[in-house]
């Protein structure tokens, strides 16, 4: 049997995969931004103990492998909480969550510590509150600077899910795995998934080169 | 109008402000004058708590504004103000910049909304840029769309922080112009500036202010020809 046909009577199976990796990438990403905008707004606040919080939680996340992250809540913490395994991939998507939450909230800072203060002070001269003027004033303007960044740890993160294979999520990689554990083609399906890792990325960046055009024109 | 008691304001060791008295009378003219590191800009800003003062009275209209029961965004809807760096939002049209505070904070419909913020835009000639992003404006342009902003919350007083300083010397007119045609109107202002003959103009009263106190007050007929403080003459030399 040639490759190509390996390849293509396995395209089923790696098509599940690449649609848990999307899956498990998208709500990851989705709680991280919520993650990281809460926190990344504590971290902003003037109340000292408040970005205390923020920045431990930034602290211990950067300051950990994502690996052991992963092993340390599925194999660590859940089993000894919970008193039973949790399933991987909600396991999985918390963790990675927290990881890239964490990363956002130094963006976000970054992004909101970035606009001039003139306009918080413009804002609260005019007679907005503290949070309106966050809101309609300085968060539109921060966000695009922000852009680029986020991106940037998007893409971090879509590969990241490759480690979740670890902890026996279905996804991409752990495909691959499966498969050539079984026909001994490692190269073929590794680079296979490369690539399709690769495609995902490239459609990524396209988009947000496309949203950044349309922001920068308005 | 405002009643000023006492006021002194420190940035930690460092006090700025020591003991400001006055009193800025409905529909006067007041222009503060100084060296930089006078304390002129923090007096301003004191005035509507952008700077929160240390110590002292604040009374707009009879309201204690450093009283913690004192709903500050609503003083601050009163004072108008006017930064020298303009401060407009530039992820907002000129006309969206005035309309802004009315939607959101006095609840007009967007058809109200705008109606009056052209008629803003048409009293200080800037009718055509309704719908110019700041960054296409010119500097002159720039300050009078942020005098249209303040005037858009209807407040009872302005505070203009040296509107002219950071423009080119040929748009400086434009600006100057739309503030006498205020002062003529009886708005009450509050003007922190380098601008000699404004001030000569235009003021009812000037205050001269020197590291933290008010030196010297009076007329501009009173201050620039009968000038009491040796301090005062010293500064005049230099920037007149």
């Amino acid at each position: 049997m040639d490759t190509l046909s390996l390849i293509t009577d396995a395209s089923p199976l790696l098509l599940k995969g690449l649609e848990n990796t999307i899956k498990v990438a998208f709500l990851s990403l989705l709680f991280a931004t919520i993650l990281g905008l809460f926190f990344g707004l504590l971290r902003v606040s003037k109340r000292k103990s408040l970005q205390m919080i923020a920045k431990v939680y930034v602290s211990i996340i950067r300051g950990t492998p994502l690996y052991v992250q992963v092993i340390f809540f599925y194999f660590g913490l859940f089993p000894l909480v919970f008193g039973r395994a949790t399933d991987a991939v909600s396991a999985g998507i918390f963790v990675l969550s927290l990881n890239a939450g964490a990363y956002l909230v130094e963006i976000f800072r970054a992004g909101i510590e970035s606009i001039d203060k003139g306009q918080m002070e413009a804002g609260r001269a005019i007679g907005f509150t503290h949070g309106q003027t966050m809101a309609y004033i300085i968060m539109p303007q921060a966000i695009k600077r922000m852009i680029p960044a986020i991106v940037n740890q998007f893409i971090i993160s879509i590969k990241d899910t490759s480690l979740l294979a670890t902890i026996g999520i279905a996804e991409l990689t752990f495909t691959a795995q499966t498969i050539y554990a079984v026909n001994f083609k490692a190269f073929e399906f590794l680079g296979a998934i490369g690539i399709i890792y690769w495609v995902l990325i490239y459609v990524l960046t396209a988009f947000s080169h496309w949203l950044e055009r349309r922001l920068a024109a308005r | 109008m405002i009643q000023v008691k006492q006021l002194a304001k420190s940035f930690g060791s460092l006090q700025v402000l020591k003991n400001i008295n006055t009193h800025i009378k409905r529909q006067e003219v007041v222009c503060v004058i100084g060296p930089s590191g006078s304390g002129k800009s923090t007096f301003l800003r004191c005035m509507n708590l952008l700077e929160e003062p240390t110590s002292g009275e604040i009374v707009i209209d009879g309201v204690n504004i450093m009283d913690k029961q004192t709903n500050i965004n609503n003083i601050r809807q009163k004072a108008g103000m006017v930064f020298q760096q303009f401060n407009l939002f530039p992820h907002k049209t000129s006309l969206e910049n005035i309309t802004m505070g009315l939607t959101k904070i006095k609840k007009y419909s967007t058809a109200d909304a705008e109606e009056k913020g052209k008629a803003l835009l048409a009293k200080v000639g800037l009718s055509q840029k309704a719908d110019v992003y700041p960054r296409n404006l010119s500097g002159g342009q720039q300050q009078r769309v942020a005098i249209a902003r303040a005037l858009a919350m209807e407040p009872e007083i302005m505070l203009f922080d040296e509107p002219t300083s950071a423009l080119d010397p040929e748009m400086v007119g434009e600006v100057l112009q739309v503030m006498k045609d205020l002062a003529q109107e009886g708005m009450t202002m509050v003007i922190v500036t380098h601008e000699m003959g404004f001030a000569k103009e235009v003021a009812d009263r000037i205050l001269f202010m020197d590291q933290g106190i008010i030196l010297e007050e009076g007329t501009p007929e009173e201050f620039f020809n009968h000038t009491k403080q040796e301090r005062t003459r010293e500064f005049l030399k230099k920037v007149l």
